[in-house]
């Protein structure tokens, strides 16, 4: 309940936060919305000596359209993105994601850069992003780079972040209008980390997919971007035999936990069944 | 490690303290500044009990550290009546519809709940169930908790209160 | 008649009295966050205490070095057995008559066990240097299987206790054995078995869950050296026992020794018993001279406080061919975990579990029970079971809906047929339970026709067929669950606690203008005592409620009462409440009398008044009457109007009810959803409408998060992986279904209101409820029973196989 001492920073830059983690070493960590990082430290499961507060640093905050691609700055808050009328109309998987973390209070607090950046498998924005075809941009002692999203998740808790690096912003290529999406998470109650959840988007032309991403959740150590499963789906009509055979492919890819949620076999059959309930909505939305 | 001061506004007061870094804003409300409205139901930042209401927004403060509120506009539960102490309408509403009964959870439910009719005026019943997933109760089984905000909705709003047929 | 008089009615109404939904008094200060619990006291030089915990469930303690920890600046001492020992507390005795360890002495049984009591300046402190008290332990192997704790290569648990054959409750048969509790005829029973028609035979689990009250346990202890008197502030349902006990056991003298029970955050009969806490940190108090206070986190409340079920009920009916029921057995192995600290009744180790044969009316019954210890946390009888009456309601009513499946009847009208009829009543069961009153049948059959079941049975009919057609992956069921239990623990005779017999009291004090106070010995966590004992005397004296104070919880001055659990309050201290009033009232009445100059007889009780039979504008009111008391009374007669009463209850009472659930289960996911919940009470006489109904639903929703998902759950190697929030299930408002309620009324005629008490009800009745749903869902693939927690994943291999995937 009560966490160890640590010294507390706030930098009101980028550049600041960035030399303040590389100054103060392996002990250091950034804290965005705390909600992952903070009931870690109560429980002791994390004892950082250091925390910088990104909460001062304004170039974190804000949604923009920057040509083809949308950028979220990292401090933008899961509330801010379900209230963003920009994301709403242009990729609302976003929203219809972040109403399904957690509950209100941490929604007005939790960060999406938080939720991508940690690397904790349960969180439901990477599968989304890595569905998206997202970018982080990273800032470090060598300047700023930008990673894939679909090469950022290389274990549980770890990611291609060097240390002393900080996800700033999230770079989305806008899907086109009219796509078909959804995110589909089955949980033990509203709140709790997935089950297994599915996220897609597609697109469709002449009556069949023209483009397919899946993304899946906390069905592995890492979110999962199911590319064969979305092969198979491609120029398809979702016909039930092609969704059977996207669904083994998806099932196929997961090495999930076995928790209280589940027993491992049963989670990877879950993912199956949030796959396809996922795909009836967004073959909807998209007009199939 | 050493203490910083911060400042704030809690309840409309202007308050200075000094605090070490890792202490809990919670800790601080309750501890510091005697106010133990808001309470302490969990470790995880499940339960909501903790909830106050930050610069607009509605905050577990058992997960947010006191020097991060710094500067911030702080309302708890005894901030919600008058300043000549008429009862918030959803005060009110709680006791009218029995919306608790050990009262451990209703500080937080209560700050929440005024949150939420801010977001929107006149919730459905299922916005209301939604709006306070992140409030849990033992006692009430949430029913009347629904009751006592449509009460107070309807009250804030000017229009005559309906109780829903069961 | 003045036509300015108010009528009776309108009188009655202002008195807020028995009936009415009075608004409660103690809301006021909750919604304003001006309760007072026992983590809002701040004592002058209060000091903190927090435990250093075994992360090993079974283990041997080879050393404790406490000496970096008690280096931190700010500790002030840091305690373990050794220093225990010293004032012989390292062990105290529990309420199950066995002992528990307070600290550990030598080893450790269950994860999370305290080890060590750190004492420091603040919370932070004293967290920070309980991190540092280390521990060298030598791990041994766990048993967490009540089902292996008897085998022969079991681990041995209890070494204090090995060598004795003998323990608390009789014989024992093996070192992990506690007891074998049996009632009711074996032979008889036996006999109507083997000439059956028809016998089920199911092992049905009801696992170990906990009763989570949002605030969890703590206590402040300050121990006052100058004058020798112990104050110790705490989360207690039971403040006089725990004074006492604590007297038994520290040697204080019982009047140095002040209880205090302040505003509790919801108790579920999580807050009964007593706590390593308290011992240490009054010890601590005492070592220190400072006031220490304890309150523990939720993972240690979840892992270490009373938990409740954990019984493996292998359960039998035999039944004639046309569906009576003849004959009733269940052999139970308890789950007692490392120490039974279970809060009974001394001479029932399983507490009231021979309620089982229910709303039934079975000629032949028996029970056996085997406690065992395992390497898991104390304790058993907890979370609204009013005394294992919930473990008992739920194999009776899974039974007979496994009984209504074989005999392919219908499980409302197989209890229809078997229910005890009104002209029964008072029945007594197989068992011996005299059931005070009840009209079973106009219950359920109410609760039949509102919920439409005949209907609901042919949508299901319907919905059947269109799954096995494939044209739908949800199935639909129907549970019910007709109820009776057993409350208001309890006559001397056979109910006590420790040696203290189950009465318990009212003190009620009216003063000169008419006003007064009531002190009881029972202890609200949030059941509305304040309100709802002043309805009471308003009905009884003609008070008004609003001018009535009701105290509880604080031992100088409450008479000694056994507390709140158990639903005992209403029919106890309820009882106590009215007799009071009526010593009051006689009083009262020779007074008019004697103002009024005419006899005793000639008067008339009306709402508010005596007044004079035939002459009604000679009346007195009781306002009068006080004032009187106190100036005016007939010569020979004491001043004042007051009454005490002790109430030692005849009987036991029996609320029962019928609840009829529709859930509709995804067969895909194995989520299920409740549709409808319907529940029928009858407590007898009813208080407080409000109240009742706001009891209902918190015990629906417990019970909803009873069935269909909470467990707490213990690996092989004894590690409790359920013991946050983030994996124990309690319900949000998002899950929680919607409740109707209804009622009929039946009084208890033995109790003076006829009122017989019902905050348990919905959780012995709610939980096999929406269990039969669920399983009432697959029913008709040929499933028997699935058992609980009825969450997702169970659901889906229930499904699985059924060849529900295929």
């Amino acid at each position: 309940m009560i966490p160890g001492s640590f010294a507390y920073h706030r930098p009101s830059s980028v550049k600041e936060a960035v030399s303040l983690l590389g100054s103060l070493g392996d002990d250091a960590r950034a804290i965005a919305g705390g909600h992952s990082l903070i009931p870690m430290m109560k429980l002791r499961l994390a004892s950082p000596s250091h925390l910088i507060d990104l909460a001062g640093v304004a170039d974190l905050k804000g949604i923009r359209e920057d040509g083809k691609d949308i950028v979220i700055g990292a401090m933008t808050t899961q509330h801010e993105v379900i209230g963003s009328d920009l994301l709403g109309k242009k990729i609302p998987i976003l929203a219809e994601t972040a109403t399904l973390i957690a509950d209100p209070q941490v929604r007005y607090v939790g960060t999406i850069g938080g939720n991508v950046a940690n690397g904790d498998p349960g969180n439901d924005m990477p599968a989304v992003m890595m569905c998206l075809n997202a970018t982080y941009h990273a800032v470090g002692k060598s300047g700023e780079r930008r990673i894939a999203a679909r090469e950022f998740y290389q274990g549980a808790y770890f990611t291609a972040l060097e240390p002393g690096e900080i996800v700033t912003a999230i770079r989305i290529p806008t899907p086109p209008a009219g796509h078909g999406y959804a995110y589909e998470k089955l949980k033990r109650k509203i709140g709790d980390y997935a089950t297994a959840a599915a996220a897609i988007v597609l697109t469709s032309s002449g009556g069949k997919v023209a483009n397919c991403s899946i993304g899946l959740t906390n069905v592995a150590e890492t979110p999962l971007w199911a590319e064969e499963a979305s092969k198979i789906l491609t120029g398809s009509a979702l016909d039930a035999a092609t969704v059977k055979k996207a669904v083994a492919a998806a099932e196929a890819i997961t090495s999930p936990a076995s928790d209280a949620r589940g027993p491992a076999a049963y989670r990877t059959k879950m993912a199956g069944v949030m796959l396809t309930r996922a795909l009836a909505r967004a073959k909807a939305r998209a007009g199939l | 490690m050493a203490k910083s001061q911060i400042s704030m506004t809690v309840n409309g007061k202007k308050v200075e303290e000094l605090v070490e870094p890792r202490m809990l804003l919670i800790h601080f409300l309750r501890e510091q500044l005697q106010l133990t409205g808001p309470h302490i139901g969990c470790d995880t930042s499940h339960c909501g009990a903790c909830t106050v209401d930050l610069d607009g927004k509605s905050v577990k403060s058992c997960t947010m550290f006191a020097v991060q509120a710094n500067g911030a506009d702080i309302r708890t539960i005894e901030g919600m009546a008058a300043a000549d102490g008429t009862l918030h309408a959803l005060q009110e509403g709680f006791r009218e519809m029995h919306g608790l009964q050990c009262g451990f959870c209703t500080p937080g439910m209560i700050v929440r709940a005024y949150r939420l009719l801010q977001e929107n005026k006149n919730p459905t019943e299922d916005e209301i169930r939604f709006g306070i997933s992140g409030n849990l109760c033992r006692c009430t089984g949430y029913q009347n908790i629904v009751k006592a905000i449509q009460y107070a909705a309807a009250k804030i709003s000017g229009v005559p209160f309906q109780e829903a047929a069961e | 008649m003045n036509e300015m008089t108010p009528t009776s009615a309108e009188r009655a109404e202002k008195l807020q009295g028995m009936g009415c939904k009075r608004k409660r008094v103690e809301d006021i200060r909750f919604v304003q966050g001006k309760g007072n619990y026992v983590d809002d006291i701040k004592l002058p030089g209060m000091l903190y205490g927090d435990f250093t915990r075994s992360p090993h469930a079974h283990a041997r303690v080879k050393n404790i070095d406490t000496t970096k920890a008690a280096a931190v600046p700010g500790v002030v001492a840091v305690i373990t057995a050794e220093t225990l020992k010293t004032v012989n507390l390292a062990w105290m005795p529990t309420l199950a008559g066995d002992v528990q360890m307070v600290l550990a002495d030598g080893k450790v049984l269950f994860q999370n066990q305290e080890v060590a009591f750190v004492i420091a300046e603040d919370r932070y402190t004293a967290a920070d240097a309980a991190e540092l008290v280390e521990v060298e332990y030598e791990a041994l192997p766990c048993n967490v299987d009540p089902l292996k704790a008897m085998s022969a290569d079991a681990p041995v648990i209890r070494e204090d206790i090995k060598d004795k054959k003998e323990g608390a409750h009789g014989p024992r048969k093996h070192p992990n054995h506690v007891f074998n509790w049996q009632a009711g005829d074996k032979a008889k029973a036996d006999a109507a078995f083997a000439k059956a028609d028809v016998t089920i035979k199911e092992m049905i689990p009801y696992p170990r869950v906990h009763p989570c009250p949002l605030e969890t346990c703590q206590c402040v202890a300050s121990f006052d050296k100058i004058k020798g008197e112990l104050t110790l502030w705490g989360t207690f349902q039971a403040p006089h026992v725990i004074r006492t006990v604590g007297s038994l056991i520290s040697k204080i003298p019982e009047h140095k020794i002040h209880v205090i029970a302040p505003d509790i955050g919801g108790g579920f009969g999580n807050k009964v018993g007593a706590y390593p806490g308290y011992i240490c940190a009054i010890v601590a108090s005492i070592v220190t001279g400072r006031p220490v206070k304890w309150v523990e986190d939720r993972i240690e409340n979840l892992s270490t406080t009373a938990f409740a079920r954990d019984f493996f009920m292998e359960t039998e009916i035999a039944a004639t061919k046309d569906g009576k029921v003849t004959g009733l057995r269940c052999y139970t192995v308890a789950d007692h975990g490392a120490f039974d600290a279970c809060a009974n009744a001394t001479k029932w180790p399983a507490g009231l579990f021979s309620i089982i044969s229910g709303s039934y009316d079975f000629p032949a019954a028996h029970v056996s029970v085997d406690g065992v210890y395992t390497n898991k946390a104390p304790g058993g009888v907890a979370y609204r079971c009013s005394f294992r009456v919930t473990e008992a309601a739920y194999a009776i009513e899974r039974a007979m809906d496994i009984m209504a499946q074989k005999l392919k009847m219908d499980p409302a009208e197989f209890r229809m047929k078997n229910l005890i009829r009104r002209e029964q009543f008072p029945y007594t069961s197989a068992f011996g339970w005299v059931y005070d009153s009840g009209d079973y049948q106009t219950a359920l059959t109410k609760a039949m026709e509102t919920v439409g079941y005949k209907q609901l049975r042919e949508e299901q009919k319907k919905r059947q067929e269109a799954f096995k057609r494939g044209e739908t992956r949800e199935l639909m069921g129907i549970g019910i669950a007709f109820f009776t239990e057993i409350v208001g623990a309890g006559p001397s005779r056979n109910c006590d606690i420790l040696g203290i017999a189950m009465f318990d009291s009212a003190e009620i004090r009216i003063h000169p203008t008419g006003s007064g106070i009531c002190r009881l010995g029972t202890k609200s966590q949030g059941q509305g005592h304040e309100t709802t004992y002043a309805q009471i005397i308003a009905t009884e004296l003609g008070i008004p409620a609003d001018n009535i104070m009701v105290e509880e919880g604080n031992t100088d001055t409450a008479p000694y009462g056994l507390g709140t659990y158990g639903s005992r309050s209403t029919p106890v201290s309820g009882a106590a409440t009215a007799m009071a009033c009526r010593k009051i009232k006689a009083k009262a009445q020779m007074i008019a009398a004697y103002m009024l100059e005419v006899h005793d007889d000639d008067l008339e009780w009306d709402v508010d008044r005596f007044r004079v039979k035939g002459n009604p504008e000679r009346f007195k009111t009781m306002t009068e009457l006080a004032w009187a008391a106190y100036h005016e009374v007939p010569p020979g007669m004491e001043p004042g109007l007051e009454a005490i009463n002790y109430y030692d209850p005849p009987n036991f009472t029996y609320p029962f009810g019928a609840y009829i659930c529709v859930m509709d289960v995804d067969v895909d996911t194995g989520s299920s959803k409740v549709r409808r919940f319907y529940a029928l009470d009858d407590c007898g006489t009813r208080i407080n409408p409000m109240i009742i109904e706001g009891q209902i639903h918190g015990g629906l929703t417990e019970a909803f998060g009873i069935a269909m998902g909470q467990e707490i759950h213990y690996d092989e190697d004894g590690n409790v992986t359920t013991a946050s929030l983030m994996d124990y299930f309690l319900p949000t408002a998002v899950e929680t279904p919607k409740w109707e309620t209804d009622w009929t009324t039946t009084p208890s005629p033995h109790h003076p209101i006829g009122a017989k008490g019902v905050g348990e009800s919905p959780n012995v009745g709610g939980v096999p409820c929406f269990s039969n749903a669920v399983n009432d869902a697959f029913a008709f693939l040929g499933s028997t029973n699935i058992a609980m927690p009825h969450d997702n994943w169970r659901t889906w291999t229930a499904a699985d196989k059924l060849g529900l995937h295929r």
